[in-house]
């Protein structure tokens, strides 16, 4: 802050607190009389003393926050004696836990995904990191729900290696249907819906999905693929598993297929070390065995 | 001296009984919403019933509809007796009440619809809020203007704590709201990042200071004296607790916001500055106390002082709590859970909310033209007594239970690192505390039925037939038997 908001909030500080001494010691005696002499509606004052144990309360936290002001920052900019920040206190607070733990997770990281999957402690671990971490969206089941993947399953819609699972918590994912309003009309879309019905071996209007499938050639099978398997490296969802992130029904691949989905994976490479994305990871892919 | 005919006590019945109105119907909005935490299908799928809508209306209708309009009441009877004057300008006193129910009838409708500028405290829009200021203003130029042509050279300490009340909260409001709107119901605010969080939480948290406190302080240096009639204990003490109360609150404010992006200086003055207030606070506790000291044996026949004592202590009580939980490893642990829920209800239900019955049932007899104290049932007001005092136990001890619960659930590590518990083990664990706090305040919610009730009977005349609230004593004169 400017040198003139840092006298502002001393000289505040300050002054406020040696009012409040003078407070205490200007009302210090009594008159001696028994009341004030006033009286309002029948109500009378007595001229008590301050309670001396009151006083010696007011007094000690005007102490304490004077020799804390001293220690602590407070007073501006003025730092305090001991130089503490909340951030330094932070990285500290920070460095200790990963430092304590670092070991343990440092041994699960030189198995691979197999061995932590067939170790019980490791998959304890791996199912806590879950919980914290990936639950929210994902559930505690890991079942998923609309638009958050399902992770029990055995569909990997950005691979099922354990490098791409790891690299889908480290880095992200940011999933991309585009919109095809702009290019094809609702008979068009619906036609398309029918044959993307039929290749996941749906109920659907054979005629209607027929005539989809020049609408998929045009448009879909770039990212989808010929058999609309779909391509990993695209993050493009295989089409013929009946699995769905954004919903099966004849209402949602309408939606889908004209106004498109942004889906998006956080990336968690500045919350969870390497160690510990490994672990997680391998917990993840046992998931779906 | 003025005589009671000269008092322009007409406005001051219509807040009273505004009062217990507003009362009962924030209290069971209060209800509903506590309810829904227990059973989230209580809010019926209907937007306008949803959590989110009703607890801005719970919370305003309770401190400005219930507690406004107990103020507004208490002010203006206060600082014509003690001034021995009528009001000046009766007719802005009118217009006070009046636009003081239209600033009520408008949250009530806006709130539930959506409209908020979502600043805790401060939702209303801001047409609303530029009303809110119109009548705060008027409301002023009564009180002082009252003062001004009083009668006794003093001014009484009820009076210093209403002024401030006026002040504090005129200042506190208008800079809060200071927004730029955008239609004729959404407005931003003209404050930015931490800076908005900053004003926001000095309104906030003096909100409390001025309008829950002082204010309220102001009930209690009039009422106290007057119902047990005892002096007041310490006029140094007034003076000192007063102005160090005034003049520490202000600071407190940044508490609020504990490690959060406020800079590090801010969070610590604020909270050495919530230290420094616990004194200041106890003042006026220990004034109220002693000067109900003395008259104890009131405790057997009149409720209304059990009332004030236990008013009086909860204000104690809750001024110890809040210094406390602004230490900042202590706010580590309650931030953010049901303690701060708690805390806030020992002081509502426990302090501002008992206070103000006593008020109400010190006036309501007077004002119906019958004499001080005198209910329809002094057994009703028994009554109420016990079930606002037991329903206030059950709600905050079931929420320092889930605070603690929750802080210590939350911070809770394995020998991994990890944490323990995902945050819906969490909210899990604190249903048994949503039950007890539902019956807490269902209990809290029947006795202030109990009081409109008596009140309703009280202003349409006549007595409850009962017995004494005291036995007859024992001893009795000896009779001559034949």
């Amino acid at each position: 802050m400017s040198s003139g908001w840092h006298w502002y909030v001393i000289l505040g500080t300050l002054l406020t607190l040696a009012g409040f001494v003078w407070l205490l010691f200007a009302n210090r005696k009594t008159s001696g009389n028994e009341t004030t002499g006033h009286k309002w509606d029948g109500i009378e004052e007595l001229d008590n003393p301050l309670p001396m144990w009151w006083v010696g309360m007011f007094g000690a936290s005007i102490v304490f926050t004077v020799l804390y002001l001293v220690v602590y920052p407070g007073l501006g900019n003025f730092a305090g004696v001991i130089g503490w920040t909340s951030v330094e206190q932070h990285d500290r607070e920070a460095a200790a836990h990963e430092s304590r733990f670092a070991p343990l997770y440092a041994k699960l990281a030189s198995m691979d995904a197999d061995e932590l999957a067939a170790d019980k402690q490791a998959m304890q671990v791996g199912r806590r990191l879950y919980l914290n971490h990936c639950s929210t969206c994902h559930g505690t089941s890991a079942s998923g729900t609309t638009g958050f993947p399902d992770l029990s399953d055995n569909h990997w819609i950005w691979g099922s290696d354990f490098s791409a699972i790891k690299q889908s918590i480290a880095l992200g994912r940011t999933g991309v249907m585009p919109p095809w309003e702009a290019m094809l009309d609702d008979q068009a879309v619906l036609e398309t819906v029918h044959m993307v019905l039929e290749i996941a071996g749906q109920e659907h209007d054979a005629s209607l999905a027929e005539n989809g499938v020049v609408h998929y050639n045009t448009y879909c099978l770039a990212c989808h693929g010929p058999e609309g398997k779909g391509i990993a490296a695209l993050g493009a969802p295989d089409l013929t598993t009946n699995v769905w992130v954004y919903g099966g029904s004849i209402e949602d691949l309408t939606h889908t297929i004209k106004a498109g989905r942004q889906g998006q994976m956080p990336a968690h490479a500045d919350i969870l070390s390497d160690d510990k994305t490994h672990v997680l990871a391998a917990y993840v892919k046992s998931l779906s065995q | 001296m003025a005589e009671e005919s000269e008092y322009d006590l007409g406005v001051v019945r219509y807040f009273a009984v505004a009062t217990v109105i507003w009362g009962i119907v924030g209290m069971a909005v209060g209800l509903l919403i506590a309810g829904q935490l227990a059973w989230p299908a209580l809010n019926f799928d209907i937007p306008y019933l949803s959590y989110g809508r009703l607890r801005p209306l719970h919370t305003n209708a309770v401190i400005f509809a219930f507690g406004g309009c107990a103020l507004m009441m208490s002010a203006f009877y206060v600082v014509q007796k003690t001034c021995r004057t009528s009001l000046m300008a009766p007719g802005l006193a009118w217009f006070v009440f009046w636009g003081w129910q239209l600033v009520i009838l408008s949250a009530a409708i806006t709130l539930p619809l959506g409209f908020t500028t979502s600043k805790e405290y401060a939702e209303l829009e801001w047409p609303i809020d530029i009303l809110i200021a119109l009548v705060w203003v008027s409301f002023g130029i009564v009180f002082f203007g009252t003062l001004a042509k009083r009668k006794i050279e003093h001014i009484y300490v009820a009076n210093w704590f209403f002024g401030a009340l006026i002040i504090g909260v005129a200042i506190l409001h208008i800079f809060n709201s200071l927004a730029i709107p955008v239609s004729a119901l959404k407005s931003y605010s003209i404050y930015a990042g931490s800076v908005d969080a900053m004003v926001q939480w000095w309104y906030g948290h003096n909100a409390v200071g001025f309008y829950l406190t002082a204010g309220f302080l102001g009930i209690m240096y009039y009422f106290v004296p007057k119902q047990a009639e005892r002096p007041v204990y310490s006029y140094r003490l007034s003076i000192v607790h007063f102005w160090a109360l005034i003049a520490v609150y202000v600071w407190a404010g940044p508490h609020h916001l504990h490690y959060t992006s406020l800079p590090d200086w801010a969070q610590n003055l604020g909270m050495v500055m919530s230290l420094v207030l616990l004194a200041p606070s106890w003042g006026g506790m220990i004034n109220g106390i002693m000067t109900l000291s003395g008259a104890w044996d009131k405790l057997r026949t009149d409720p209304i002082m059990k009332f004030l004592i236990v008013s009086v202590s909860f204000y104690g009580m809750s001024t110890f709590e809040g210094p406390m939980l602004s230490i900042k490893t202590i706010n580590a642990l309650s931030h953010n859970t049901d303690w701060t829920v708690g805390h806030v209800h020992s002081g509502a239900l426990g302090w501002v909310a008992m206070v103000s019955m006593d008020a109400l049932y010190h006036l309501i007899p007077k004002l119906s033209g019958r004499a001080a104290g005198d209910m329809y049932s002094i057994k009703l007001v028994n009554l109420h007594f016990w079930l606002a005092t037991l329903g206030t136990v059950i709600y905050i001890a079931s929420m320092w239970v889930n605070g603690i619960l929750q802080g210590l659930m939350w911070r809770a590590t394995t020998i991994d690192g990890t944490l323990t518990y995902s945050f819906v083990e969490s909210v899990e664990a604190s249903y048994p505390g949503y039950y007890a706090r539902f019956i807490g305040g269902a209990i809290f919610f029947v006795g202030m039925c109990i009081m409109g009730w008596n009140v309703y009977k009280t202003i349409r005349g006549g007595h409850r037939e009962e017995e004494a609230a005291v036995a007859t004593p024992l001893l009795q004169p000896a009779t001559q038997t034949s």
